[in-house]
């Protein structure tokens, strides 16, 4: 490998890095959506028998 | 604008910061006359480990407040700098491989102390998540967290300062007393890159924080309706 393409790599590890915990924090959105969307049920679900 | 509502506007700037980093790092900075164009990994590799010291210096210094002033929070917010502290010291160990492959022909040495230093720094705190994950939830987990972090931070001086006083071949000192051993050019650049990754640790670190409380408040929640 050439030092340019060293530098490319390094530089292109970081931004995987970064991606990488995008996509984690994306999913985990998306859970906490789903779980809010199930205690919004819930609640509703208790003020209709309630 | 208060500091809840500064996350969107925190993000883009530390976008646009990076993106001008990145300019500046590998297109304005003149190439180095001993190493070459293999010295560029510099601006991002220096700025990255000292991101990470910072990191975990918070997390200490977040779990100090919790055992001298108390707080669930604070074992949070120190949880969640420990963890930005792993990710950025990853990234330290990677890019710092990298450069030493591209400049010096190896990957690693164990001859050096202050890759070994930082290698142990590193791996203490990967133990961290091991101690976290292995006590029950509650004040006791806390403490012990919290305690664990507290030793963790005596190493930071000494990884930091190993690089000074080692005189070993591998690794270059740049900032000596006589100032940053480069030009005015070179340095302006890695002011910005180390502004651009100290915002962008402290932008993921506000994000995964507003994460980990809407879990923890949704937990709640769920066990007050069920």
């Amino acid at each position: 490998m050439s030092q340019g393409q060293y530098v490319a790599l390094a530089y292109g590890v970081v931004f995987v890095f970064v991606l990488l915990w995008v996509a984690i924090i994306a999913a985990k959105l998306a859970r906490l959506e789903r779980e809010t969307d199930e205690l919004a049920n819930l609640a509703r679900e208790r003020s209709v028998d309630g | 604008m208060s500091s809840r509502n500064n996350l969107p506007v925190l993000a883009f700037a530390t976008t646009a910061l990076l993106g001008i980093a990145v300019v500046l790092a590998l297109l304005v900075a003149p190439e180095d006359v001993d190493q070459g164009v293999s010295q560029r990994i510099f601006y991002f590799h220096v700025p990255i480990a000292l991101t990470a010291y910072l990191c975990f210096g918070l997390g200490a210094w977040k779990a100090l407040r919790l055992l001298s002033v108390g707080g669930e929070r604070r074992d949070l917010e120190s949880y969640t700098w420990i963890h930005q502290g792993t990710i950025f010291g990853a990234l330290t160990l990677i890019t710092g491989s990298i450069w030493a492959k591209a400049s010096w022909g190896v990957w690693w040495s164990w001859g050096s102390n202050q890759l070994v230093l930082f290698l142990v720094l590193f791996l203490f705190y990967c133990a961290y998540f091991m101690l976290r994950f292995s006590v029950d939830e509650g004040a006791r987990r806390e403490r012990i967290c919290a305690v664990y972090a507290l030793f963790g931070v005596a190493l930071i001086p000494v990884s930091f300062f190993a690089i000074r006083l080692a005189s070993d071949f591998i690794h270059p000192t740049v900032f000596t007393r006589e100032g940053p051993q480069m030009t005015g050019t070179m340095f302006g650049s890695f002011l910005v890159c180390w502004t651009g990754i100290t915002l962008l640790a402290y932008v993921m670190y506000r994000i995964e924080l507003v994460g980990k409380r809407t879990d923890a408040n949704l937990r709640e929640l769920r066990e007050a309706l069920s």
